[in-house]
Parts: structure tokens; C-alpha cells; sequence
């Protein structure tokens, strides 16, 4: 069994021209939760396309769950949650188990149709994140923090070996962010799932994450948290405020 | 005049039914259309209908034969439209915008250089869903099972990538053919259309049901369904009166539905501000 979750070797990507990601290499093993951290267009979000095949990398190799991107169709294994809707409508007339829902179409063969056994995880999974009571909310006349929390519903309904996140609690109040970290922190203890987490929210990395990847267009640090927290390079990332902050919880 | 009277003539029973069933596929497709901020791709293919009816009275191609023949033009146009957006580094409305002019001006081109086919022209700009033959409605029917079980089959992808085509296609949805899918079947309902509501109208039957519905409905589902039936009920209005009235029938099927659009607007705006 291959235990590697991701494994990108010598990777470049960029936009129009301009290299935003320059011969990156790393592997993540089954379990981790990995927080990638770096300044603004540093790469973090190019990374996370490529990761979900939204953007085709310039060069390199990149394996997910053990399978080479070219010849992956284990889509049901990803869980992905963005900062927010691409061009969220708050009038979209969508309920949040419709949107749940669609979480299960990624395991599905053509004609996708849904079944009991949809029905079932769709329930299983609210009533693990607390959410059953809003299941025939429209998703728009939810707050920002439910909103995201359906969202992650969504990601979380075929139970993924690998949850990828991007900034996904950036319009939340300290108080929800919490609680949504902790979420996510217990469903990687508890199911084992891998996770791929980017923020700039250090605290947090240093919270819950047992690894750190920091780019900034290359990988500048990756390595165990532990690792991170005695490095030399600690400073200099963050300064003596940001390290005491970062690594509270060592 | 009474129901029964009205409805024993042969033009009447055929345009009732042939209206119906272009009202449910403009009502479902208007749904997916408006909420992708598309509305106006029916707008586009209605003049490169223009064009191809132009060139199809052109060759002398009358009825059934018409239909045939402008079929495969408008489904062009439609990809066209798609690949101007997708290869051209030219944005969606801009891609509609220039596929619709070069339908307008090859119908106008043709109709100044052939001559003698103007009137032709102009009924198909404004509709007459009451001279539909049986062949027309046959027809009709055959486009309507083959793009309701288009969308029956792609229902959930076009769902999900009208709710978030970035969060579609990292489920592993390809998102390019539900797209394609999408317009395809667009362009086979304005064909259709064209003969109810006539060219210029047939952006209002893909929108107008769509917003009422979209005012009032309470889910995905909910909203497909009340688009469906508000086009049903608007078009067999629509028919009905302006035939008993000696209204043209397009226009009237229109302010019917903008009408439908004032209720359930109001009705949304009451019902959250009591």
C-alpha cells in the first residue's frame, strides 16, 4: 500500500508567461495535516489548483493518493473547500442538503443519478457536523460561518482520504474560526484523513497542523512542526513574537 | 366565443400543445441560463436564427423543411459562441454579441439581395404559434423528448456547475461538455421557439419564466418545476387571449409573463416584510 498522499516532484507552474511556482518537490504521508503558509502570490493557491487539476502545471509530476494526476479518477477521495463560492448568488435557490449533496457526483458514473445510500451519507454527515436542523435552508440565507460549514459538509460527504483547503476561513469571526479549526482537527485524528490546509493564519498552523510548508514561488521550509519550531529559520520567517504565537503550543 | 368552441379548432389544439411543450424546455433551460448569467445566449441565437431563416427562404425551404435545414446552423453558432469564449481570450457576452451581429446582418444581406421574401422575414421575427401544421408539431415533439432527456441525464452536472463550475470541476466534472451540453440544447429550444414567440421575443420565454420562478422557489428542484409550469400556464393564457381577443399572440404571451414576474415579486417581498 502506498502511504504517500501527495508527492510533487520538481514542479513549475505560472500564468501567461510569469513562473509562480519554481521546481518544487515534496511529499505528504497519509494522515498529516499539513498547513502551507507563505506571503501573498507566493504560490499557495497555483499549488492547490494543480493539486485539483484546475490548472495544468508547466512541468513536473504530481501524484495524488498514490496515482499519477494523468490517469486519477478517484475524485471521491478529494474533499476541497475554497475560500468562498466563485461568484456566490445569495439568490441561488439551492436548500443545503441539495448542496451536500453534490458532494457525491464526484463517485459517480454517467447518467449521475443519486440513491438511498447518497441520502444516507448526506444525513450522516449533518448530523456529524451539527448542521441536520438546517437542512432545508436555502444556502444563501445562511451566515458566512454556516455557509462554510455546509461547504465542508460538502467536501466531508464521501468521507476523502485527502481534504485540500484554501484560506477557507478568511470571512469568519475568531469565535467560528475556532470552532471550524476544531472540526477539522478531529476529522484528521479521527478518520485518519490528510489534510492540505492554506492560510495565513500562522496561530492556527501552529494550533493544529503537524507539518509546515512554506513557499514563497519555491519551498522554502517543509518539514515536521517540531522541526519548524527549533529551526533558525523560524525568526526569520516570523519574528520572536510570531515564533512565541506560532509554536504556543510546544 | 367559449372554451370548448376555441378548442375544437385543429390550429388550436396544435398550438396549445406545441406551445406547451416549447414553454416547459425555454422554462427548464431559462432556470440553468439565467442563474449562469447566460440569459442573453437565447438573445444571440434568436438573430442567428434570423440569418439562417433568411437563408432558408432564400433556397425556398418552407415548413418542415425549414426547421431542418436551420437546425444545424444554430447548433454551429452555439459551439461558435462556446469556442469564441473559450480560444479568443474574448469574454461570454462579447462572444454572443458578435455571433448575433453576423446573424442579423446575413439575414438583412440576404433578404436586400434576394428581395420578394421580406414579409416571410418579418412573420418569423414576431411569431405565429397558431399556424403551426402537424408536421411542425411533430416535429416539435421529437426536439422536445430529445432535450428533456438531455437535461433529465445531465441534470445533476448542470446543477453543479451552476452552482460552482471551480467546485464542479474539482469534483472531477468536465465541465467543458456540460457547457456544451447546455448550449446545444439552447439552440435546439430557440429553433423551436422561434415559431411561438418569434425572434424577437424568445429571450423573454427563457427568462421570464426562470425570474418568477427563481422569485418564489424554495430550492433547486422547486424552481425547475414552478418555471415549467408558469411557462405552461403563460403560454396557454397568452394563446387563448390573444386569440380571443385578436392580439398578437407572441407579444401577449410575453406581458402575460411579466405580469406572472410583478406577482410573484410582490408575493416574495410580502412574504418576507409582512
Amino acid at each position: 500500500m502506498n502511504d504517500k498522499a501527495l508527492s510533487v516532484r520538481n514542479l513549475c507552474a505560472g500564468y501567461h508567461g510569469s513562473e509562480v511556482l519554481q521546481d518544487i518537490s515534496f511529499s505528504v504521508n497519509a494522515g498529516d495535516y499539513v498547513g502551507i503558509c507563505g506571503p501573498n502570490g507566493s504560490g499557495k493557491s497555483t499549488l492547490i489548483k494543480i493539486i485539483l487539476q484546475l490548472l495544468a502545471p508547466t512541468s513536473g509530476e504530481v501524484s495524488v493518493l498514490g496515482t499519477p494526476q494523468a490517469s486519477f479518477r478517484d475524485w471521491h477521495r478529494i474533499g476541497y473547500l475554497p475560500q468562498g463560492l466563485q461568484f456566490f448568488n445569495p439568490h441561488f435557490p439551492a436548500t443545503v442538503d441539495e448542496v451536500i449533496r453534490l458532494g457525491r457526483l464526484s463517485a459517480k458514473k454517467f447518467p449521475k443519478r443519486f440513491n438511498r445510500d447518497d441520502a444516507f451519507a448526506v444525513d450522516r454527515t449533518m448530523e456529524w457536523m451539527g448542521i441536520s436542523h438546517i437542512r432545508g435552508a436555502m444556502i444563501g440565507e445562511l451566515s458566512g460561518g454556516l455557509r462554510q460549514r455546509v461547504l465542508l459538509a460538502r467536501a466531508l460527504v464521501n468521507d476523502p482520504a485527502l481534504l485540500v483547503m484554501d484560506e477557507p476561513t478568511t470571512a469568519l469571526d475568531p469565535e467560528t474560526r475556532e470552532s471550524f479549526y476544531k472540526l477539522i482537527f478531529e476529522m484528521n485524528r479521527e478518520k485518519q484523513c490528510t489534510v492540505l490546509l492554506v492560510t495565513h493564519d500562522t496561530a492556527t498552523i501552529g494550533k493544529y497542523a503537524s507539518h509546515l510548508l512554506y513557499l514563497d514561488k519555491k519551498v522554502v521550509f517543509y518539514g515536521s512542526f517540531d522541526d519548524f519550531c527549533n529551526s533558525a529559520e523560524m525568526t526569520g520567517f516570523f519574528g520572536e513574537h510570531g515564533q512565541h504565537l506560532v509554536c504556543h503550543r510546544h | 366565443m367559449n372554451l370548448n368552441e376555441m378548442l375544437s379548432y385543429g390550429f388550436m389544439q396544435r398550438a396549445l400543445i406545441g406551445g406547451s411543450l416549447i414553454a416547459i424546455l425555454c422554462s427548464v433551460l431559462g432556470v440553468f441560463l439565467v442563474l449562469r448569467r447566460l440569459s442573453l445566449i437565447g438573445d444571440g441565437l434568436a438573430h442567428v436564427t434570423f440569418g439562417s431563416v433568411a437563408l432558408a427562404l432564400f433556397f425556398r425551404l418552407h415548413s418542415v423543411y425549414m426547421t431542418l435545414s436551420i437546425i444545424p446552423v444554430v447548433l454551429a453558432s452555439a459551439l461558435g459562441i462556446l469556442k469564441l469564449a473559450q480560444k479568443a481570450r474574448i469574454y461570454g457576452d462579447a462572444a454572443i454579441g458578435m455571433v448575433s451581429a453576423i446573424g442579423i446582418a446575413t439575414g438583412v444581406l440576404l433578404a436586400s439581395v434576394a428581395g420578394g421574401f421580406n414579409v416571410d422575414l418579418f412573420s418569423y421575427l414576431f411569431g405565429n404559434i397558431l399556424s403551426i401544421s402537424s408536421s411542425e408539431l411533430a416535429i416539435a415533439a421529437a426536439l422536445f423528448v430529445i432535450v428533456i432527456a438531455g437535461v433529465v441525464m445531465f441534470y445533476n452536472e448542470l446543477f453543479a456547475s451552476t452552482f460552482d463550475e471551480e467546485l464542479a470541476k474539482s469534483s472531477g466534472l468536465d465541465t467543458d461538455r456540460i457547457n456544451m451540453v447546455l448550449v446545444l440544447l439552447t439552440a435546439l429550444t430557440v429553433v423551436l421557439a422561434m415559431k411561438v414567440v418569434g425572434i424577437m421575443l424568445i429571450s423573454a420565454l427563457l427568462i421570464l419564466p426562470a425570474v418568477s420562478a427563481l422569485q418564489i422557489a424554495k430550492g433547486f428542484k422547486t424552481a425547475i418545476v414552478s418555471a415549467a409550469a408558469i411557462g405552461v400556464v403563460t403560454v396557454i393564457c397568452g394563446i387563448s387571449f390573444s386569440f380571443v381577443m385578436n392580439l398578437p399572440t407572441g407579444a401577449t404571451i410575453v406581458l402575460i409573463n411579466f405580469a406572472v414576474f410583478l406577482c410573484a415579486f410582490a408575493a416574495r417581498t410580502l412574504l418576507r416584510h409582512p
